[in-house]
C-alpha cells in the first residue's frame, strides 16, 4: 500500500473555530495507509509547505493529503509544493473542510466528523492517483479581434503596442462602432469622433494591424494557441486597393432612398456609399440589394465617374483563413426594438425617438447637422420630455421585449442630452422621468447633479404611462411623480426613450462557433465573475466590451487593455502546458455511438477508423472515439455519456470517484 | 355556423340595440347566435379573490353549457367578455379554483376550460374575415370618419383576453374600414371611461369620459363606436360632450349591411 501523509490546516480560525483539527489529524493518522499526519495554522504558508516538503521526504511519502480550503483557491499551490519535494504533482489530494464543512457547520462534533470523512475520501482517491504528466502545445503569435468598435479597436491597438500581429474581423463596412455615431460622451463632454478617429486611423496604419471590414467570421477550428479561423469577406463590389474614397461614386448614385443605418434610417443614402466621412476603411460599397447595375445590369454610372477604375461589378465574396493563438469576441450592443412599447407612441410620431437616435439628431454630421429639431416639421423643441429605463429592469413578460437587468449607461447619457438641451437652447423646458438614477464611476454623480442643480433639469422620480399624439402635433405625456404622489400630463415637443441595449445578434452564433458560454441575456460568460473577468471559460478566447455585459466607454476602454493584456501574456509563451486531467477513451470498450461527441462542450472528439483485424478473426475497422488532448478541459460530461463506459478521465476516473463515494458511505 | 350566444343583463335592457343588430347582421352574414338557455348575469366585475368560487360560478355555468352544446361561446358586452374570458382562462391554468368549482358544480364531466370563448369582433375577424364582410356590404358607409372606442375590459388584461394589442389595437380601425368608413386614430382610444365610478364618484367618469371624447373630437371624429354598454352611458351622459353621436358598432354594421 501506498505510504500517505495527512496535513490538516487550520485557515486561523476559519476551520479551527468549527472542526477540531487536532482530532481530524488524529483519526486520519490511524487510517490504514497513512504513515503521517500533522496539522498547522496555515498550510499554505511557507512555513506550513515546507513541513509537507519535509514530511514527504522523511516519512518518504507517495501521496499527499491536504485538509483545507477549496482546491479552486490552492490546489495549485500544493501541487507545485508536492513537485518541489519530487513528488508527481498529480499524487495531491485536497479535502475541502473549510467551504464544504466549516464555513457551513455551527455544530463542532458535528463538523469535525464530517472533516474526517472528507479526508478519508480523499485518501480513499490518492490510494488511486497515478502520476499525470502535462503535454505541451505550441502558440501561434497572431491574435484576433471579433468586433471592429471601441472594445476591439483598443484591444487590437494594445495587442499591436506589444508587437504582435493582430486582426480586426468587422461586419460593417467600416471600423468605429456605435462610438462613431455618438456626439459628445460623458462625464467631460469632449467630442466622440474626436478621440476615436485618431484611434480608428491608428489601426489603419499600424502594420501590426490588418482590419478585414465588411467581413464575418464563417469558421472556427481549434484550440488556445492554435486557432484555425475561416472569415467571409462579403463582396462590395469595389475593390479596396484601387478606391480613393473620393466619394464621386456616392454622389452620382441616382438611387438616393436607401435608410442610413449609420443616421438610422432617419435620413437617406445612396446605393454606392462611404458610411460616413471618416470611415475606415475610406472605401465605398455597392449595395447589392438597391444597386441598378447589380440587381437590373443597367446604370453602370458609378463606374464612369470612378477616376480609379476601382468599380467591380463582378467582384465576389471571398475567403481568408488564418491561424491564431487567442481570439478576443468583442461583438458590442444594439438598443433593443421599443416597437413593443406603443405606449410611448414610438411607432405613432416622428418626434418620439429613442436616446441613440437623439444622438444622431444632435450631432453634427446627423440629419439635421446638429441643430435641435423636431423630425416631423423642423420646428425647435421647446418642452422635451425623457424616459428612462425603456426595457431596462423589466421583468421581461410585461412587453415581451423588455430585459431583466440594468443598461448601466442611461442614467448618464439622458444626464448629458438633458444637459446639452438646456446649454445649447437655454429657453427649453427638460424633464426626465427615472425609476433610480445610477451614477457610479468617477466624476459621474457630480455630473447628474449638475444637470439638476446647474442646468435646472427637472428630474421627476416615476414612469410615463402614455404619450399621446395630439392634433396640434403636440405630445400629452402623462405620468406619475411618485414622490409628490401626483398624475401629470406634460405638453412636450419632443419624448426621447432610454431603450435598453442588448448584445449583438452576432454574438449568439459567433459563441457556437468558438464554444464559449453565454447567460441567458447572450452575453458572454467570464471564466470567473470577479477573478477572471476578460476570459471566457473557453481557453484562449478573452473578452471585450459590452459583449460581455452592460458597459460605458470608459469600462470598455479598461476592459479592452485587460483582455489585450491577457493576449499578450499568452502570446508571450512558446509553448502552453496541457492540463493532463482529460477524457480518453478505451478504443476496446468504445462502439463509436457519438453519445460523447453531442455532449462535449468543446469539440474535442472526433472519430477515427480503427483497424483491430486480426489473423484469426480477418479484417475487422470500426469506429472509434479519439479525444484531443490539447482542446479538452477535462468536464467530464463524455464519461457519463458514455453507454459502454469507455470514457473515462484522468485524475478523475470512475473507479476513483467510486472509491471516494465508498469511503465517505463506509 | 351556430354560436352560443351569452347577451348578459344590459342587452336585455339598456342595450337592446348591440344584442337585435348583432342578431340581425349575424343571420346576414351567415351565422346564428344561439342564446344560452337558463344564463345568469356574469357579475359585471371580474372577481380576482384566489380564495372565492361563488362570484365566478355564473360564468363557469354558461361556459360548462356551452361546452356541452359543442359551440364556441360568443359575447358582446365587453364587461361580460372580460368576466367570462378571465374566468376561463382561471379554469385553464388554476388548479384550485378548478378543484374547488367543479367540487361545487358537479357537472356531468368536470369543466376545465375547453370551451373557446369569442368576442363578436373576433368572429368578424377571425371566422367570417373583414375582407368577407366587405364583401357583403350593401351601404358602405363611405366618407364618414369613425372613433373607435375600446375601452379598458375589451383588451386588458392583453395576455389574458388575446384580441389586440391594448396599446395599440386595430381591431375595430378594420372594422370601420371593412364597413367603407374611414378610422380616426385618437390617443384616447384605450383608455378608461371612467367606468362604475359613475355611481360612486361621479366627477372621475365625467372627467375621464370627457377627455375621451374630447380627444376623439379634436382629431375630427364625427362618431363614436364602442362595444361597451356602460362605456357608451357614459359617453353619452358624463362626457359633456353632446354634438358626437356614440352608437354600439353592431349599429353600424347592420346599416352597412342594409339591415337598418
Amino acid at each position: 500500500m501506498r505510504r500517505i501523509g495527512v496535513f490538516v490546516c487550520h485557515c486561523g480560525t476559519n476551520i479551527a473555530a468549527t472542526v477540531d483539527v487536532k482530532t481530524v489529524a488524529e483519526t486520519l493518522g490511524k487510517e490504514p495507509a497513512v504513515v503521517y499526519a500533522t496539522d498547522y495554522p496555515y498550510m499554505c504558508s511557507e512555513a506550513g509547505q515546507n513541513i509537507i516538503k519535509d514530511a514527504i521526504k522523511e516519512y518518504q511519502l507517495e501521496g499527499v493529503v491536504v485538509c483545507s480550503c477549496s482546491p479552486r483557491m490552492h490546489e495549485a499551490t500544493f501541487r507545485k509544493t508536492v513537485a518541489a519535494a519530487g513528488l508527481n504533482p498529480y499524487m495531491l489530494e485536497v479535502a475541502n473542510i473549510r467551504e464544504q464543512c466549516s464555513w457551513i457547520h455551527k455544530d463542532i462534533p458535528e463538523a469535525t466528523a464530517k472533516a474526517i470523512v472528507l479526508g478519508r475520501a480523499a485518501i480513499a482517491k490518492v490510494l488511486l492517483n497515478t502520476p499525470l504528466i502535462a503535454g505541451e502545445s505550441p502558440v501561434t503569435k497572431r491574435a484576433l479581434v471579433i468586433g471592429g468598435g471601441i472594445a476591439g479597436i483598443q484591444t487590437a491597438l494594445d495587442i499591436a503596442e506589444a508587437g504582435y500581429p493582430v486582426d480586426i474581423v468587422e461586419k460593417e463596412p467600416t471600423i468605429g462602432g456605435k462610438m462613431t455615431q455618438i456626439d459628445k460622451t460623458f462625464p467631460t463632454l469632449d467630442c466622440s469622433s474626436c478621440i476615436l478617429t485618431p484611434k480608428m486611423v491608428e489601426c489603419a496604419q499600424n502594420d501590426k494591424i490588418t482590419i478585414y471590414s465588411y467581413s464575418e467570421v464563417e469558421a472556427v477550428t481549434g484550440f488556445v494557441g492554435n486557432f484555425s479561423v475561416k472569415i467571409r469577406r462579403k463582396a462590395r463590389f469595389v475593390d479596396e486597393d484601387k478606391c480613393t474614397g473620393c466619394g464621386a461614386c456616392t454622389e452620382k448614385c441616382p438611387v438616393k432612398n436607401i435608410p442610413d443605418a449609420y443616421n438610422l434610417g432617419l435620413s437617406n443614402r445612396h446605393a454606392a456609399y462611404i458610411p460616413f466621412a471618416q470611415a475606415i476603411p475610406n472605401v465605398a460599397v455597392l449595395d447589392s440589394t438597391r444597386c441598378i447595375k447589380l440587381t437590373k445590369g443597367k446604370c453602370g454610372l458609378c463606374s464612369t465617374v470612378c477616376s480609379a477604375g476601382a468599380i467591380d461589378y463582378e467582384q465576389k465574396e471571398t475567403f481568408v483563413e488564418e491561424k491564431y493563438g487567442a481570439i478576443v469576441a468583442a461583438t458590442g450592443y444594439n438598443p433593443i426594438n421599443i416597437d413593443g412599447y406603443d405606449e410611448f407612441a414610438y411607432s405613432q410620431s416622428k418626434d418620439v425617438v429613442t436616446s441613440l437616435e437623439f444622438e444622431r439628431i444632435l450631432k453634427a454630421d446627423g440629419p439635421t447637422e446638429g441643430h435641435l429639431q423636431r423630425l416631423s416639421d423642423g420646428k425647435q423643441p421647446k418642452t422635451l420630455v425623457f424616459v428612462q429605463c425603456v426595457g431596462s429592469r423589466e421583468s421581461g413578460s410585461q412587453h415581451g421585449c423588455g430585459k431583466e437587468y440594468c443598461s448601466k449607461i442611461c442614467c448618464m447619457y439622458t444626464a448629458k442630452h438633458a444637459m446639452l438641451c438646456r446649454e445649447k437652447y437655454p429657453d427649453t423646458d427638460v424633464y426626465v422621468f427615472y425609476i433610480d438614477v445610477r451614477t457610479p464611476g468617477k466624476n459621474y454623480d457630480e455630473f447628474y447633479r449638475r444637470a439638476v442643480e446647474q442646468y435646472g433639469v427637472h428630474y421627476i422620480k416615476g414612469m410615463v404611462g402614455k404619450v399621446a399624439p395630439q392634433s396640434d402635433g403636440t405630445l400629452d405625456v402623462q405620468a406619475s411623480d411618485l414622490i409628490s404622489n401626483e398624475q401629470l400630463h406634460i405638453k412636450a415637443d419632443m419624448v426621447v426613450l432610454a431603450a435598453a441595449i442588448e448584445a449583438d445578434k452576432s454574438a449568439r452564433p459567433l459563441a457556437t462557433m468558438l464554444t464559449a458560454s453565454m447567460d441567458t441575456n447572450d452575453f458572454f460568460t467570464e471564466a470567473h465573475a470577479k477573478l477572471r473577468p476578460v476570459e471566457s471559460p473557453t481557453a484562449g478566447v478573452f473578452l471585450s466590451g459590452v459583449c460581455q455585459g452592460p458597459k460605458d466607454i470608459p469600462e470598455t476602454v479598461a476592459q479592452a487593455g485587460a483582455a489585450a493584456s491577457k493576449v499578450i501574456g499568452l502570446l508571450a509563451k512558446d509553448k502552453l502546458s496541457c492540463n493532463p486531467c482529460v477524457s480518453h477513451s478505451d478504443p476496446m470498450k468504445c462502439n463509436g455511438c457519438s453519445s460523447c461527441a453531442n455532449v462535449c462542450p468543446y469539440g474535442a472528439i472526433t472519430y477515427e477508423e480503427k483497424d483491430f483485424s486480426r489473423r484469426q478473426d480477418g479484417s475487422m475497422i470500426r469506429r472509434v472515439a479519439v479525444v484531443n488532448e490539447a482542446v479538452c478541459q477535462g468536464c467530464g460530461a463524455c464519461t457519463v455519456a458514455c453507454p459502454s463506459g469507455a470514457m473515462d478521465l484522468k485524475g478523475f476516473a470512475t473507479g476513483q470517484i467510486m472509491a471516494e463515494v465508498d469511503a465517505i458511505c463506509k | 355556423m351556430t354560436y352560443s350566444y351569452f347577451p348578459g343583463c344590459t342587452l336585455k335592457t339598456k342595450a337592446k340595440d348591440l344584442d337585435h343588430y348583432a342578431r340581425i347582421s349575424a343571420e346576414a352574414l351567415g351565422f346564428t347566435l344561439e342564446e344560452l338557455p337558463d344564463w345568469q348575469c356574469c357579475g359585471g366585475v371580474y372577481p380576482m379573490a384566489k380564495n372565492e368560487i361563488a362570484t365566478k360560478l355564473s360564468s363557469i355555468r354558461a361556459l360548462a353549457k356551452a361546452k356541452e352544446l359543442g359551440q364556441p361561446l360568443v359575447t358582446l358586452c365587453s364587461a361580460c367578455h372580460n368576466v367570462i374570458k378571465q374566468v376561463n382562462h382561471d379554469m385553464q391554468t388554476d388548479d384550485n379554483i378548478v378543484l374547488k368549482a367543479n367540487n361545487y358544480l358537479k357537472l356531468a364531466e368536470p369543466y376545465q376550460g375547453e370551451t373557446e370563448v369569442l368576442h363578436y369582433l373576433e368572429v368578424l375577424r377571425d371566422k367570417v374575415g373583414f375582407d368577407e364582410l366587405k364583401k357583403k356590404v350593401v351601404n358602405p358607409l363611405k366618407g364618414k370618419k369613425i372613433a373607435a372606442y375600446y375601452g379598458c375590459l375589451l383588451l386588458r388584461p392583453g395576455k389574458t383576453m388575446q384580441m389586440d394589442n391594448p396599446e395599440n389595437p386595430k381591431i375595430l380601425e378594420d372594422f370601420i374600414r371593412a364597413i367603407g368608413a374611414t378610422p380616426v386614430l385618437y390617443p384616447m382610444r384605450n383608455e378608461c371611461c371612467g367606468g362604475y365610478l359613475t355611481l360612486d364618484e361621479k366627477s372621475v367618469a365625467e372627467s375621464r369620459s370627457n377627455k375621451v371624447m374630447a380627444s376623439a373630437k379634436d382629431h375630427g371624429a364625427e362618431m363614436v363606436i364602442t362595444a361597451c354598454p356602460l362605456c357608451l352611458y357614459n359617453l353619452q351622459k358624463n362626457s359633456g360632450v353632446s354634438d358626437l353621436p356614440v352608437v354600439y358598432f353592431t349599429e353600424l354594421l347592420a346599416e352597412a349591411l342594409g339591415l337598418k
